[in-house]
C-alpha cells in the first residue's frame, strides 16, 4: 500500500498552494461530507470572508439510481450570490471525476461564476471524465478495488483510510 | 405471508399504494430523503435532474386541484414532463374505462402514474394490471383513493411532525373531526402507529368514526376537549360535506360548537403543541380562523415539505 502523509499535513500544503491565488472575495464550496471538513478547515486557514458553501450532490449524479443518497440528509446551502464570483470547490478525494462534474453541474444551477477552481486533498487516479483539480497537495495510484476514506475522529482531526471495497 | 404489491423481490418500493404494512425503514427512509429536497424550492433554478426524461401522467379521476398541483410541481422540480389528465369518471363502464385508459397510456411510454380516484382500490388495481401485461416498470403512486388510503398526505405529516418534534417516540396525537370519510386519517393511523407513536388519538362524534375504529390502534374520544389534553400534535381533518349521505350532522354550526378547533379548546394541549390541516380548510366549521392564523399551525408548512416528499417518493420509485 502507498503511504500517505497525514491528512493534517496536507491540509497545510493545500492551503499554501491555494494562498498566493485567493483575495477575500473567493468562496468556498466543500463537496458533503469529507469535502465540508475540508473547506472548514481552508476558510478559518485563508481569512475568507464570503460565507461557506456546501454541496450535497447526490441529485446531480449519474449514478443516483444506484447509490441513493451520499452525503446523508445534508442539504446544499451557497450562501453568495454565484454570479460572477470566484468559486473554489472542495473535495476530499478526487477520483473518476464523476461528483465533480455533478458538482458544476449543480453550481451552475445557482448562477454564473467567474472562474470556478478545484481543490483536493489527494488525486488517487483512475479519472473517466476529462477533470483535474487546480490545488492538489498529492497524487498516488490505487487500484480500483481499493477506496481512499476521509474520516474523522472523535476530537476533530482528520484521517486518511485505505478500505478494501 | 402474503406478497406486497408495493414491494419488489428485493422488499424495495417499487409502488405507493398504501402506508398500510410499510417496513419502518422504508417511511425512515422516505423521510430521511425528502429533507434536502425541501432546499431545491429555494434555489434560483428549482429543479434537478433526477427525473429527466421520464414522463409522469398525473391520473386524476377525481378533481383535486391542490394535490395534482403538488405533483406536478414535485414532478417538475425533478425534471420529469409531466402530462395532467382529468378523466370524467361518469361512465357506467368504469373498470373498463380505467384499464383502457392505462393501457393507451402505457403505450404512450409513460414511466410513472400519479392516481388519484373515487374508488378504494383503484391505484392497487392498475398497479397489478400493469404487471399482467408486463409493463411493471411504470410506477404508480396513489395519491387518494375513495376512503382507503393517501399515502403522500400521511408522510409529508410525518415529516411536519419530525421538523417540529424531532422524534416520535414520546408523542401523544389526536385526530380531530371526519375520520369515517377520511382516506388521510387512515393514512396517518398507520404511520404513526408504524413509527412508535405511544398514543394515538382519534376524536369525533360516533357517527363519524368507522366501525371497530379501535382495532387500528387508537384511543376514541368523543368528547374534544378529553380528547385534546396533554396532546403534542392536533391533526384536524377537512369535514367532507361532498361525501355526506344521510343527516351524519345537526349542523355546520353545532360541529363547530363540539368540533371546532377554538383557542380556548386548543388550550387544553402541551403550550408547545403543533397544529396541522391537511386543506383545504373549512374556516368555522372544523377550525377557527384564529387557529388557523395563529401561532401554532404548521398549515402552510405542511404544503411546503408535501412538494419535497413527494419528490423523495418519485425519485426513489424511479430508482427502485
Amino acid at each position: 500500500m502507498p503511504t500517505l502523509p497525514a491528512a493534517v499535513e496536507l491540509c497545510q500544503r493545500l492551503a499554501d498552494l491555494m494562498r498566493p491565488h485567493v483575495t477575500p472575495a473567493t468562496a468556498l464550496v466543500g463537496i458533503h461530507t469529507g469535502g465540508v471538513w475540508i473547506a472548514e478547515w481552508l476558510h478559518r486557514e485563508l481569512g475568507l470572508v464570503q460565507p461557506l458553501g456546501s454541496m450535497n450532490v447526490s441529485f446531480y449524479r449519474d449514478d443516483y439510481h444506484q447509490r441513493g443518497l451520499q452525503g446523508g440528509r445534508k442539504p446544499s446551502a451557497i450562501p453568495f450570490d454565484v454570479t460572477d464570483a470566484h468559486i473554489i470547490i472542495v473535495d476530499d478525494v478526487l477520483y473518476t471525476g464523476r461528483t465533480i462534474r455533478a458538482a458544476l453541474n449543480e453550481l451552475f444551477d445557482y448562477g454564473r461564476p467567474a472562474k470556478v477552481e478545484l481543490a483536493v486533498l489527494a488525486d488517487r487516479g483512475g479519472r473517466e471524465l476529462p477533470i483535474a483539480a487546480t490545488y492538489c497537495p498529492h497524487t498516488l495510484t490505487l487500484p480500483a478495488a481499493q477506496s481512499l476514506n476521509l474520516e474523522r475522529t472523535e476530537d476533530g482531526s482528520l484521517e486518511f483510510t485505505v478500505v478494501e471495497k | 405471508m402474503t406478497h406486497d404489491p408495493q414491494l419488489n423481490k428485493h422488499g424495495e418500493l417499487q409502488h405507493l399504494l398504501t402506508i398500510d404494512g410499510l417496513p419502518r425503514e422504508i417511511i425512515t427512509s422516505i423521510l430521511d430523503a425528502a429533507a434536502p429536497f425541501t432546499e431545491v424550492a429555494e434555489r434560483e433554478v428549482k429543479k434537478v435532474p433526477l427525473l429527466r426524461g421520464k414522463s409522469v401522467f398525473n391520473l386524476f379521476f377525481e378533481n383535486s386541484t391542490r394535490t395534482r398541483t403538488t405533483f406536478e410541481i414535485a414532478a417538475k422540480r425533478l425534471s420529469a414532463d409531466v402530462i395532467n389528465l382529468n378523466i370524467n369518471t361518469s361512465s357506467t363502464t368504469k373498470g373498463e374505462t380505467l384499464l383502457d385508459t392505462v393501457d393507451n397510456l402505457a403505450a404512450m411510454q409513460a414511466d410513472m402514474f400519479v392516481v388519484r380516484h373515487a374508488s378504494s382500490g383503484a391505484p392497487h388495481l392498475i398497479a397489478q394490471h400493469l404487471r399482467n401485461i408486463g409493463a411493471d416498470h411504470i410506477r404508480v403512486v396513489n395519491a387518494g383513493d375513495g376512503r382507503h388510503a393517501h399515502p403522500t398526505q400521511g408522510l409529508l405529516d410525518m415529516y411536519t411532525i419530525r421538523h417540529y418534534k424531532k422524534d416520535f417516540a414520546n408523542l401523544t396525537v389526536a385526530i380531530v373531526g371526519d375520520v369515517l370519510h377520511s382516506r388521510v386519517a387512515r393514512s396517518q393511523i398507520h404511520a404513526l402507529n408504524i413509527l412508535g407513536v405511544p398514543e394515538v388519538r382519534v376524536v369525533a362524534p360516533k357517527t363519524l368514526l368507522p366501525n371497530e375504529v379501535e382495532r387500528m390502534g387508537v384511543r376514541v374520544f368523543n368528547d374534544m376537549r378529553e380528547g385534546l389534553r396533554g396532546v403534542d400534535v392536533v391533526m384536524m381533518l377537512r369535514l367532507q360535506n361532498e361525501r355526506m349521505n344521510g343527516a351524519l350532522l345537526p349542523s355546520t354550526q353545532e360541529y363547530f360548537k363540539y368540533y371546532g378547533l377554538t383557542p380556548d379548546k386548543l388550550d387544553l394541549a402541551k403550550p408547545d403543541a403543533i397544529v396541522m390541516h391537511p386543506g383545504p380548510m373549512n374556516r368555522g366549521v372544523e377550525i377557527d380562523s384564529a387557529v388557523a392564523d395563529g401561532g401554532q399551525a404548521v398549515i402552510l408548512p405542511q404544503v411546503t415539505f408535501g412538494i419535497a416528499v413527494r419528490m423523495a417518493v418519485m425519485s426513489m420509485l424511479a430508482g427502485n
